[in-house]
C-alpha cells in the first residue's frame, strides 16, 4: 500500500566516476548542513519559558464548587472506580443542618485524597463524573515533590479556592501552563 | 643562546602548552555547540553564560568517577596507554610557527625572537614522527585492556593510521619539492604571497592531505576504531576517569595541532593577503619595534583565524557525513588516495622542470573532465513509481 508519494525506487546501478568522487555529493550536503546552522532554532528554554499546551491539556486536579460556593462533589466514588491507576479515594459524609451553603448534596466527601505518585493524568475520573466536580486544569501542573509524605493531595489542595475560581476557556487567553505562577513568564 | 632569548622561548613555549590545552578544552565545546547547531538545536546553555563552564564541568566530573583498572588488565601499560596518547599529542605542538618574530630590546640590546616554541628545520619530520607515535597510545591502551574489542579497535586504529599516513606524508613531498625545505617557517614564507598558498597551487595535494588528516585524527567519517554497534567503545571500552579523558582530550589536542598543520602548509600560515602593505604602514606610523611587533600579533590572530576555521570544518564534516565501511576505508586509501598521491607527486616534478608551479592542476583538470563525461555517459537512472496494490 503507499501511503504517500515521496518513496523512491532504490537502484544499485554501479556509480559514475563522479560519484565515485564523493566530493560533490560531500560538498552538498556540507551545504545543507551549514544552512541549518544558521537556522532559527525552535527550542523552548522550558523552566524559563513555557509554551501554551491548550485548552484541553491535563494537569493539577480540582474540586469545583458551584455559583454559591458549594462543594459540588457528592462522595459518590465513581472517579476512584473509573481510575485506571487506582489514585483517588475517599470517605463519605452525611450533610448536617446549617451546612447547607458548604455542601450543594446531602452526602459529601469529608475526605478526598489524590495519590499523585499513582496518577497518570488520564483524566478519566473527570469523564467519570456525573456532578461535574472534578476537573485537571489545563492551566497548572502538579509541582514536583521531593518527599514521599507530599504526593497525597487532600481536600486542602484540591477543593477550589474562592478567590482562585478555575474556568476551563478555549481562547487563547491563557498562554503558558505553568507549574509554579513564580516562574511564569510570557511564552510564545 | 643567552639567558634573555632562553626565558623568552620559556614564556613562548608555555604559552603555546597552555594555548593548545585551553583549545582542546573548548573544543570539547565547540563540537557539542556546532553539532547542536547543525541538528537544530541549542546545546549546552546551562552551566555558565551560554555554557561556558562546561568543559569545567565535565573536567570535574571526570576527575571525581571511579577509577577502574580491571583485574586482568597489565597495569602498567594500561597506564602507560593514555599517557603516551596525551603526550604525543601535546609535543607535537611545539614546532608551529604561530606568528613571525618580536622584536624588543633588553639591557640595551636588541633581541628578535620567532613566536614558535622551537624552530627547528625538520619542522616536518618532526610532526610526522610524534603523529606516529600517537597510535602507539591507542594500541598500548586497546591491548593491555585485556578485552577483544578492545584490541580490535586498536588494530583497526593502528591499520588505519599507518594507511592513511604512507597518502599523507606523499601528498607532502610535493610540497617539500617546492620549498626545498623540511623546515615549517620556510614553507610559510614561501607561500607569502596569495595566490603561492600551496592551496592554489596544489589543490589535488590539499584534498589527499585534509582527508588523511580526518583519518589520522580518527575523526568521522574515518572514526572506525570506536563504534558502538560493532566494537562497544573501541580502544576505549575499559577506560574510565581521567584515564578517558586523557584519550578524548588527545583527540582534540591532535584535531587542533592537524588544523594548524593544515592552515600553515596550504593556507600561508600567518600570512594574509596586502601583508606586506599592513605592515609597512604599522612599521611607518609605530616605528620599526612596536609596528613589527603589531604586524606580527595581527599574523598570529589571522593564524588562529585560520585554525579555528579548520576545527570548525572538522565538526562541521562529522555532524555532516556517514561513517564509511572498514573495507571501503582501506579501498579509498589504498587504491585511491596512495596511486593519486604518486601522480601527484610525478606531475609536480614535472612541473618544476620547467618552472611551473600550477601543473597539479592538470589532474585536477583531467579528473574534472573525466567525472563530467562520466555522468554524462551514463544510462539514466530510471525511477519506476511505486505500484498502488
Ligand atoms: S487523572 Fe486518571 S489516574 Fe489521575 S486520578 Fe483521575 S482517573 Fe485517576
Ligand atoms: S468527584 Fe465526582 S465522581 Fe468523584 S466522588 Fe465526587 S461526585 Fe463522585
Amino acid at each position: 500500500m503507499q501511503l504517500t508519494n515521496r518513496s523512491k525506487q532504490v537502484s544499485n546501478k554501479e556509480m559514475t566516476l563522479a560519484e565515485k568522487m564523493y566530493l560533490p555529493a560531500v560538498i552538498g550536503g556540507l551545504a545543507i548542513t551549514i544552512r541549518h546552522f544558521f537556522r532559527k532554532k525552535p527550542t523552548i528554554q522550558y523552566p524559563e519559558v513555557k509554551k501554551y499546551l491548550g485548552p484541553i491539556y491535563r494537569g493539577h486536579h480540582v474540586l469545583k464548587r458551584d455559583e454559591q460556593g458549594r462543594e459540588r462533589c457528592t462522595a459518590c466514588g465513581l472517579c476512584a472506580v473509573a481510575c485506571p491507576a487506582e489514585a483517588i479515594s475517599m470517605v463519605a459524609a452525611e450533610r448536617k443542618k446549617g451546612e447547607e451553603s458548604l455542601y450543594r448534596e446531602e452526602k459529601y466527601a469529608a475526605v478526598y485524597e489524590i495519590n499523585m505518585l499513582r496518577c497518570i493524568f488520564c483524566g478519566l475520573c473527570e469523564e467519570a463524573c456525573p456532578k461535574q466536580a472534578v476537573y485537571l486544569r489545563h492551566d497548572r501542573m502538579v509541582p514536583v515533590f521531593q518527599e514521599r509524605d507530599e504526593v497525597i493531595y487532600g481536600k486542602d489542595r484540591l477543593v477550589e479556592k474562592m478567590d482562585d475560581r478555575y474556568v476551563r476557556i478555549a481562547s487563547s487567553e491563557v498562554q503558558a501552563t505553568p507549574t509554579e505562577p513564580s516562574l511564569t513568564r510570557a511564552a510564545t | 643562546m643567552d639567558l634573555t632569548i632562553l626565558s623568552t622561548k620559556g614564556i613562548i613555549i608555555l604559552v603555546v602548552f597552555g594555548i593548545t590545552l585551553l583549545i582542546a578544552m573548548y573544543s570539547t565545546y565547540a563540537e557539542r555547540k556546532v553539532a547542536a547547531f547543525l541538528q537544530d538545536r541549542i546545546g549546552p546553555n546551562r552551566a555558565g553564560p551560554w555554557g561556558l563552564l562546561q568543559p569545567v564541568a565535565d573536567a570535574g566530573k571526570m576527575f571525581f568517577k571511579e577509577d577502574f583498572i580491571p583485574s586482568q588488565a597489565s597495569k602498567w601499560l594500561f597506564i602507560l596507554g593514555p599517557c603516551l596518547a596525551i603526550l604525543t599529542a601535546l609535543m607535537s605542538s611545539a614546532v608551529i610557527p604561530f606568528g613571525d618574530t618580536i622584536r624588543f630590546s633588553w639591557d640595551s640590546k636588541n633581541y628578535e625572537v620567532a613566536v614558535q616554541a622551537i624552530e627547528i628545520n625538520i619542522g616536518v619530520l618532526y610532526i610526522f614522527g610524534v603523529v606516529s607515535l600517537g597510535v602507539y597510545g591507542i594500541m598500548v591502551g586497546g591491548w593491555a585492556s585485556n578485552n577483544k574489542f578492545s584490541l580490535l579497535g586498536a588494530i583497526r586504529a593502528a591499520s588505519q593510521n599507518i594507511s592513511y599516513e604512507i597518502a599523507l606524508g606523499l601528498s607532502l613531498i610535493a610540497i617539500l619539492m617546492m620549498t626545498g625545505s623540511l623546515s615549517l617557517r620556510a614553507i610559510i614564507d614561501e607561500q607569502a604571497s596569495f595566490f603561492e598558498w600551496n592551496v592554489f597551487t596544489q589543490p589535488l595535494g590539499f584534498i589527499i592531505f585534509l582527508t588523511c588528516a580526518f583519518a589520522e585524527c580518527n575523526r568521522t567519517p574515518f572514526d572506525l576504531p570506536e563504534c558502538e554497534t560493532e566494537l562497544v567503545g573501541g580502544y576505549h571500552t575499559e577506560y574510565s576517569s581521567m584515564k578517558l579523558g586523557f584519550y578524548l582530550f588527545a583527540e582534540y589536542i591532535n584535531m587542533f595541532v592537524s588544523s594548524a598543520f593544515i592552515s600553515a602548509l596550504y593556507f600561508g600560515g600567518f600570512h594574509y593577503p596586502f601583508m606586506d602593505l599592513v605592515s609597512g604602514a604599522l612599521e611607518n606610523s609605530l616605528g620599526a619595534v612596536a609596528g613589527h611587533n603589531v604586524a606580527t600579533l595581527i599574523g598570529v590572530v589571522v593564524f588562529f583565524g585560520k585554525i579555528f576555521f579548520f576545527i570548525f570544518f572538522f565538526m562541521w564534516v562529522r555532524w555532516t557525513l556517514p561513517r564509511f565501511r572498514y573495507d571501503q576505508l582501506m579501498n579509498l586509501g589504498w587504491k585511491t588516495f596512495i596511486p593519486l598521491s604518486i601522480l601527484n607527486v610525478v606531475i609536480t616534478g614535472a612541473g618544476l622542470l620547467f618552472n611551473f608551479k600550477y601543473s597539479t592542476w592538470l589532474i585536477a583538470i583531467v579528473m574534472i573532465v573525466l567525472a563530467v563525461m562520466s555522468s554524462a555517459r551514463a544510462p539514466k537512472r530510471t525511477v519506476v513509481p511505486q505500484q498502488t496494490v
